[in-house]
C-alpha cells in the first residue's frame, strides 16, 4: 500500500454526486418506474405457518374486471423447486405466514388487490416449528422431512440443517486453570434490516424471450442469475437495471418478486410493476435470526482468559442459511485464545427465510461474548478495557477462524476510548455504562469498474455495485486522488448489468475496498494511456514521461521542452492518438481488512416502568482509511442506532399458531429521532495493507457492539443482569420486580 | 367507478387530476400526476417518508385522499427549491451528508421546512420530536438534525 | 362488486341527511375527520369499500367556543390547531397534551379529539382525558342533537353508541374553575410514535389550603374501554395529594384495570404501570392546579 502520503482528495466530505437528485426528489427508485400499458401485480401470502396446499382455484379472481393473469407455484418451472423458488412462490406447502402463495397482475393495483381475495385456496393447516428450543426438542414437527443435518442421510431428519465446529488447544484444561468462570445463555430476537423502501421492480418480456427487470436492489447481477434460475432462463436473456435503493442492509441481496413480475409480463405481454407492502415486507422478505448463545469464558486473576465456548443456534426461518459461520467467526475474534471451542448450529424454523442483515450472525454471538466478558471483569474487579487490552487480538494473532491477522486497529479502539472525553466523562446519575467491542471481517470478491474520459478531459466512471450509502463519491474520490484531477470533474455511475462490468452484489463492507480498488486499477489504466499519448505527442519513451497532479510531464532529468500535458489537453487531442480514452480493470479482491470497533452506551432507567432512555452513545471504529470521512461516520451511527434499536425494542412478535403480530412500523419499533442522543464518533485509521489507500470495510462493524454495549450499561445500572434482549419495558419490569422479590 | 375530478393546487401551479375516492393523496401525486418524489415507505402514516405541506401544515400524504385536496394547496418536495436554486435545508442536508440512501431523505426536508417555518430557533429536542414522524433507518438520525439545525441558523442569518 | 364513494356535506342536516340515506339503502358508511385512523384500516385492516363521509366541511365541527361556563370543541379539528390555541391549553393543559400525544407532527396535522373517540380504541389517548375533564360528546342525528358523557360514549372495543345515521359533532367540557387543573400521561415503549400501553388522565380541584376537593380519574389502555375509576378520584380528595394519596390512587387505578397481554404489554405490566402513571399525572394536576 502507498505510503502515508500527502492525500488532496480522499478524506475530505465534499458532497455526493448523487446529492442534488434525492433532496430534490429527481432521483429514481424501485417504485417509481411506471411503464405504458402496465399491469400491477400483487401476491397472496399463506395466513399459516405451516400447511399443505390442497389446492388454489384462481378462477373467481381470473374473473373479476381488470384481472389479465392469476398464476401460483405450479405455473413456475419445475427446475426452479429450489429453495430460492419455492421461496418466492409456495409448491406443495407454505412454510412460514406470509409465504407467497399465488399472484395476480391487473390494470390497477386497487383491482389487484381485491383479486387476491378471489382466491381460492384450501389449506390443512400442520403443527409450526417456532423456536430453537421446540426445534431441538424431541418430537419436535420437521420444517423439511428431508432436511438431514449437513446432508448427512445416515442420521435421522432434523430441524438442524446445519452444524459446524472451530476450536484451538484444549478447553477442558484452560477451563481448569481458571481463577474465575462465567457462563450464560443470552437470546437474541428476530430483526429486521427496516430499510425505509419496500421492495419493488418492474419486469418486461419481450417477445423473443429477452427481458428486462427495473428495481431495488444491492446487486444486479445477483438478481439477473438468480431470476434466470428460478425461470429456468438463460442469465444473458435478461438485463436488470438497478434503481437508487432505498436502503438494503443485506436484506435486498436476494430476489422476491423479480420472477413472478417477469413470469406475468411474459405471460401477459405487458409489463408488470409490483411493489411489496410494509406488512408484506415484514412479514415476507428475510429479517435475521433469532439466536440462542451460550458462552462460557475462564480467565486467572491476573485477566488472562484461558478458555471460551461459544455454543450458537441461529433460526434460519424455513429454509436453511442462518448466518451460523459469520457468527462463529465474530464470536471470539477479538481475543488471542490458546484454548475455545466454538459450535453453530443452522436451525430450520416455520419462519421467513433468513436473509443478510449488516454483519450477518456477528451480532448476536457478539452479543452473548462480549455480555460475558464484562461480566468476567466485573468478577475480577478489572476495567473491561484493561481486561480486553490484556487478552486482545494484534497483528500477528491467528484468527480463530484460520488467518493471521495482519495490522489491525483493535488496540488503537482500545487506546482511543481510554482516551476519549466522553469515556472520562462521569456516567449518568442513577444510570450505567456498558462497553462492548466489535468486529466484521470484511469481504472483497469480483468487481469491475470503466473510467471514461470525455473530449473536454471530463472523468465518468461506470461501475456495477449499487450504491446505498454514498459510494459513489468514495469511487470519485478515489478517482480524484489518483487521476490527480479535481473531484467535481468526475461523476461515477452504477451500471446495469448490459452496461458495465459484473460485480458482486453491494454487502459485506466490500464496495469501498474491492470496487474501488477496481476503480483506482482503472484510473492506473488511464494513466498508464496518458502517459503514452504524452510520449508519442513528445516524441519521447514512455517511460521518459511520468503523471504528476493531473498532467503528463518528462521525467526529471528528461531534456524536453514541451508544457505539461493536461488530462483535457490529452482528451482533446485524443482522436490523433489513438481514439478514446478507456481505462478498465475487473479483480477478485483480496485482503480485505477487519475492522474492530469499541462501543459504549450510556443509560438511565425508569425503574417503575422499566423504560430505558440512551443518554449518550460512542463509537470508536478503524476505517483503515476514510475516504469520506462524514460517511464513515454514517456508517458508524447509522449501524449504532439501528444496534440499539435492536437492544431495546425491536423483535418479531409471533403468536401461538407462528403469526407476526406486529408487520409494521407501528409495533416493529425502530428508534425515531426522539429516542436517540447524538451519536458520537471516532474514526482510527489503522491503514489496511492490501488496499492502495488503505480502506477497510466499514459498514457492517457499526451495528456489532451496541447489543452488548447496551446489555452491559443496563446491567451496570441495574446491578444485575438481563441476558435476553430487547430490553423492553416490559421484559425490564419484570426483571427488576423478580429481583426485588428474590 | 366513478373516478372524482379533484380541483388544487400543487407547487404553486392549478392541478386537476381524476381519481377514485378512496385513492390516497400520495397515489393521487405519484400516480395521476407523477410526482414521485413523494415516497411511500408504510402507507399507514408510521414512516413520514410521503410528507408534504396541505395549506402549509405538514401531513402524511398516505393519510389523506385525494379528493381531500380539493382547493387545497398541496407543497411537495419537488416545491420546495427556490426559483434561485436549492433551498436552505436542502443545501444543508448535502454538506452535512444527512443522507445515504435518500429515500426518507424527501420527508425529511419537507417536514423540516414546515419546522422552520414555524419554530426560528428550534432546540434539538424541539427538532427531534417534530421529526419523530419520519423515519430513518441508514443515518442514526444526528447528521439530519445537525443539518436542521445549521439550516436554522443559517434562515435565521 | 361495489366500490367506494365520498361525500363531504357542508351542513349538519346535509351530513344527517347523507348518512340516513345511506343506512337506509343498507350500504356501509364511514365518517371521515383526519382520516389517520380511517385510511389505515381501509388499506390494510378492511378493505370493503364504503361511503365516506367527510364532516370537516361543517361549521359546527371546527368550531371552538370558550365559554364562560363551558368549553365546545369541534369533533374535527386537528390537533395542531387544538395545540396552537393557547386559551384552550391553558384551560385544559392535559387534554391538550393528550390530544398532542396521538401520533406524529405529520398526524397531528390531521388528527382529531373527535376522530380519536369515535375510532373508539381502548388505547385511545384523548378519551381518559375526556372523562378525566367530564367532557360530553355532541350527537347530531335525524331526531336533532344529543349529549352523552364520553364514559358512556364508548360501548366496547372499536364500537360506541351512536348509530349508522349520526355523527360527533363536537365535545362539551365544563370550563375549569380556580385551582382546577388535568394531567394525561401514557406509557409507550419509545418516545413518540406508538400506541399508549397504558394512560391515565386525572383532573382534580384543590381549595386554597391545596386540599382536594373534586378529582376524576381515568385510565385507558388497561380494559375494553377506557374507565372512570372512582375508587382513585376518593383517594385524592380530602387529601393534600401527597405521595400517599397519590400511591393509593395509583393502586386503585392498578386494582381497577382488566388489562391483555399483547404484542404492546403484559397484564402485570399495565396493572403495574397505569397506577405509576396516575401517580404521576396525578402530581402534575396538582402542580398545575396549585399554580
Amino acid at each position: 500500500m502507498a505510503e502515508a502520503v500527502d492525500l488532496k482528495a480522499i478524506g475530505t466530505r465534499p458532497i455526493r454526486p448523487d446529492g442534488i437528485e434525492k433532496v430534490t426528489g429527481r432521483a429514481n427508485f424501485g417504485a417509481d418506474l411506471n411503464l405504458p400499458g402496465m399491469l400491477h401485480g400483487k401476491i397472496l401470502r399463506s395466513p399459516h405457518a405451516h400447511a399443505r396446499i390442497k389446492s388454489i382455484d384462481v378462477s373467481r379472481a381470473l374473473a373479476l374486471d381488470g384481472v389479465i393473469s392469476a398464476v401460483s407455484g405450479k405455473d413456475f418451472p419445475e427446475k426452479s423447486g429450489n429453495d430460492l423458488g419455492v421461496n418466492i412462490i409456495a409448491r406443495d406447502k407454505v412454510l412460514y405466514d406470509g409465504h407467497a402463495v399465488a399472484a395476480v397482475a391487473a390494470t390497477s393495483a386497487f383491482v389487484a388487490e381485491q383479486a387476491l381475495a378471489l382466491i381460492d385456496v384450501e389449506y390443512e393447516v400442520l403443527e409450526p416449528v417456532l423456536s430453537i428450543d421446540q426445534a431441538l426438542s424431541d418430537n419436535a414437527p420437521l420444517v423439511n422431512e428431508n432436511n438431514h443435518t449437513n446432508g448427512d442421510t445416515s442420521k435421522p431428519a432434523s430441524n438442524v440443517a446445519a452444524y459446524q465446529i472451530m476450536s484451538r488447544g484444549d478447553v477442558e484444561k484452560g477451563f481448569a486453570e481458571a481463577d474465575v468462570i462465567i457462563e450464560g445463555e443470552y437470546r437474541v430476537p428476530t430483526a429486521h434490516q427496516g430499510y425505509i423502501e419496500p421492495h419493488a421492480c418492474t419486469a418486461a418480456m419481450n417477445e423473443d424471450g429477452r427481458g428486462t427487470i427495473w428495481c431495488s436492489t444491492q446487486g444486479q447481477f445477483d438478481v439477473r442469475s438468480n431470476t434466470a434460475a428460478v425461470l429456468d432462463k438463460a442469465v444473458s436473456s435478461i438485463r436488470v437495471i438497478p434503481s437508487e435503493i432505498g436502503g438494503g442492509f443485506g436484506g435486498k441481496t436476494t430476489i422476491y418478486l423479480e420472477p413472478v413480475a417477469l413470469h406475468m409480463s411474459e405471460l401477459t405481454g405487458r409489463p408488470v410493476k409490483m411493489v411489496m407492502s410494509r406488512e408484506e415486507v415484514f412479514r415476507a422478505t428475510g429479517p435475521t435470526s433469532a439466536t440462542l448463545c451460550r458462552a462460557k469464558v475462564g480467565a486467572k486473576k491476573d485477566g488472562t482468559i484461558t478458555a471460551a465456548t461459544a455454543w450458537l443456534a441461529y433460526e434460519a426461518g424455513a429454509f436453511p442459511g442462518a448466518p451460523i459461520g459469520p457468527g462463529c467467526m465474530s464470536v471470539l475474534a477479538p481475543y488471542d485464545l490458546d484454548n475455545f471451542k466454538i459450535e453453530g448450529n443452522d436451525v430450520l424454523v416455520n419462519k421467513p427465510k433468513v436473509c443478510a442483515y449488516r454483519a450477518p450472525g456477528a451480532p448476536q454471538s457478539m452479543h452473548a461474548m462480549e455480555c460475558a466478558i464484562d461480566e468476567l471483569a466485573r468478577e475480577l474487579d478489572m476495567d473491561p478495557i484493561d481486561l480486553r487490552m490484556k487478552n486482545c487480538s494484534d497483528e500477528g494473532t491467528v484468527a480463530p477462524y484460520g488467518p493471521t491477522f495482519p495490522p489491525i486497529g483493535l488496540k488503537a479502539c482500545l487506546e482511543a476510548t481510554k482516551a476519549h472525553p466522553n469515556y472520562q466523562k462521569a456516567k449518568p446519575e442513577n444510570g450505567g455504562r456498558g462497553i462492548a467491542v466489535g468486529f466484521w471481517f470484511n469481504i472483497g470478491m469480483q468487481s469491475s469498474a470503466e473510467v471514461r474520459i470525455a473530449e473536454n478531459g471530463g472523468v465518468t466512471i461506470m461501475e456495477g455495485s449499487p450504491d446505498i450509502g454514498g459510494s459513489r463519491a468514495s469511487m470519485c474520490l478515489m478517482a480524484s486522488e489518483t487521476l490527480g484531477i479535481p473531484y467535481e470533474q468526475i461523476n461515477a455511475h452504477v451500471g446495469d448489468t448490459e452496461g458495465t462490468g459484473y460485480c458482486n452484489t453491494t454487502g459485506g463492507s466490500r464496495t469501498t475496498f474491492a470496487t474501488g480498488m477496481a476503480v483506482i486499477q482503472a484510473c492506473e489504466d488511464i494513466i498508464a494511456q496518458c502517459k503514452q499519448r504524452a510520449a508519442l505527442t513528445w516524441d519521447l519513451d514512455v517511460d521518459q514521461v511520468d503523471w504528476e497532479d493531473g498532467q503528463a510531464v518528462p521525467k526529471p532529468g528528461v531534456n524536453a521542452d514541451v508544457s505539461p500535458l493536461s488530462l483535457a489537453d490529452i482528451a482533446r487531442s485524443a482522436g490523433r492518438t489513438g481514439g478514446p480514452l478507456l481505462g478498465r480493470a475487473s479483480l477478485n479482491a483480496q485482503g480485505a481488512g477487519a475492522s474492530f470497533s469499541v462501543n459504549w452506551t450510556d443509560v438511565k432507567v425508569d425503574k417503575e416502568t422499566g423504560r430505558i432512555d440512551v443518554k449518550a452513545f460512542t463509537a470508536i471504529q478503524d476505517a483503515g482509511k476514510a475516504i469520506h470521512p462524514a460517511y464513515v461516520e454514517g456508517q458508524m451511527q447509522g449501524g449504532a442506532v439501528q444496534g440499539l434499536g435492536w437492544a431495546l425494542n425491536e423483535e418479531y412478535i409471533y403468536n401461538d399458531d407462528g403469526i407476526m403480530e406486529n408487520a409494521g412500523f407501528l409495533d416493529y419499533r425502530i428508534p425515531v429521532a426522539s429516542d436517540m442522543p447524538m451519536i458520537d464518533t471516532q474514526i482510527v485509521e489503522v491503514p489496511n495493507p492490501s488496499h492502495p489507500y488503505g480502506v477497510r470495510g466499514v459498514g457492517e462493524t457499526p451495528i456489532v457492539a451496541p447489543l452488548a454495549a447496551t446489555s452491559n450499561a443496563v446491567r451496570d445500572a441495574l446491578g444485575f443482569r438481563i441476558y435476553d434482549l430487547p430490553l423492553s419495558p416490559p421484559r425490564v419490569l419484570e426483571a427488576i420486580d423478580e429481583q426485588e422479590n428474590a | 367507478m366513478a373516478k372524482v375530478h379533484v380541483t388544487t393546487s400543487v407547487n404553486n401551479q392549478p392541478q386537476e387530476f381524476l381519481c377514485e375516492p378512496q385513492e390516497s393523496l400520495l397515489n393521487c401525486l405519484r400516480d395521476e400526476i407523477n410526482l414521485t418524489g413523494t415516497k411511500e415507505g408504510c402507507a399507514t402514516g408510521d414512516c413520514g417518508a410521503c410528507s408534504v405541506l396541505v395549506d402549509g401544515r405538514l401531513v402524511c400524504s398516505c393519510l389523506m385522499l385525494g379528493v381531500e385536496a380539493e382547493g387545497k394547496e398541496v407543497t411537495t418536495i419537488e416545491g420546495i427549491a427556490e426559483p434561485d436554486g436549492l433551498h436552505v435545508i436542502q443545501q444543508k442536508f448535502l454538506e452535512h451528508a444527512a443522507l445515504q440512501c435518500g429515500i426518507c431523505t424527501p420527508g425529511f426536508i419537507v417536514a423540516a421546512k414546515a419546522l422552520l417555518d414555524k419554530h426560528k430557533d428550534p432546540d434539538e429536542e424541539t427538532i427531534r420530536y417534530w421529526l419523530a414522524g419520519n423515519l430513518c433507518r441508514c443515518t442514526g438520525y444526528d447528521k439530519i438534525i445537525r443539518a436542521v439545525q445549521d439550516a436554522a441558523k443559517e434562515l435565521a442569518a | 362488486m361495489s366500490s367506494y364513494s365520498y361525500a363531504a356535506p357542508t351542513s349538519v342536516d346535509e351530513a344527517v341527511e347523507v348518512l340516513a340515506t345511506n343506512a337506509a339503502s343498507g350500504q356501509r358508511t364511514q365518517c371521515l375527520a383526519g382520516g389517520t385512523d380511517v385510511l389505515v384500516q381501509m388499506s390494510s385492516v378492511d378493505r370493503e369499500p364504503r361511503l365516506l363521509v367527510d364532516v370537516k366541511h361543517i361549521e359546527e365541527t371546527n368550531a371552538i367556543d370558550i365559554g364562560n361556563n363551558e368549553i365546545y370543541i369541534g369533533a374535527a379539528i386537528p390537533s395542531a390547531i387544538l395545540n396552537e390555541n393557547e386559551e384552550l391549553k391553558a384551560l385544559l393543559p392535559g387534554l391538550i397534551e393528550s390530544a398532542d400525544l396521538i401520533g406524529s407532527t405529520q398526524i397531528q396535522g390531521r388528527a382529531s379529539i373527535g376522530g380519536n373517540l369515535c375510532n373508539s380504541s381502548p388505547a385511545g389517548d384523548t378519551i381518559p382525558a375526556l372523562i378525566a375533564v367530564g367532557a360530553q360528546c355532541v350527537i347530531a342525528g335525524p331526531d336533532g342533537t344529543r349529549e352523552v358523557a364520553t364514559e358512556d360514549f364508548i360501548t366496547g372495543v372499536g364500537t360506541n353508541c351512536m348509530s349508522d345515521s349520526e355523527f360527533l359533532l363536537g365535545l362539551k367540557i365544563p370550563r375549569p374553575g380556580a385551582r382546577t387543573s388535568d394531567a394525561y400521561l401514557r406509557f409507550i415503549p419509545r418516545t413518540e410514535m406508538d400506541i399508549a400501553v397504558a394512560g391515565a388522565g386525572v383532573a382534580l380541584t384543590l381549595d386554597e389550603n391545596g386540599v382536594c376537593t373534586a378529582a376524576r380519574v381515568s385510565i385507558g389502555a388497561v380494559a375494553p374501554t377506557a374507565l372512570l375509576v372512582q375508587e382513585a378520584a376518593d383517594a385524592l380528595i380530602g387529601t393534600n395529594v401527597d405521595d400517599v394519596a397519590l400511591q393509593a390512587a395509583a393502586d386503585a387505578c392498578s386494582a381497577a384495570a382488566s388489562p391483555i397481554s399483547d404484542k404492546r404489554g403484559t397484564v402485570v405490566y399495565r396493572r403495574k404501570v397505569v397506577g405509576v402513571l396516575c401517580k404521576r399525572a396525578g402530581a402534575i394536576a396538582r402542580d398545575r392546579a396549585s399554580a
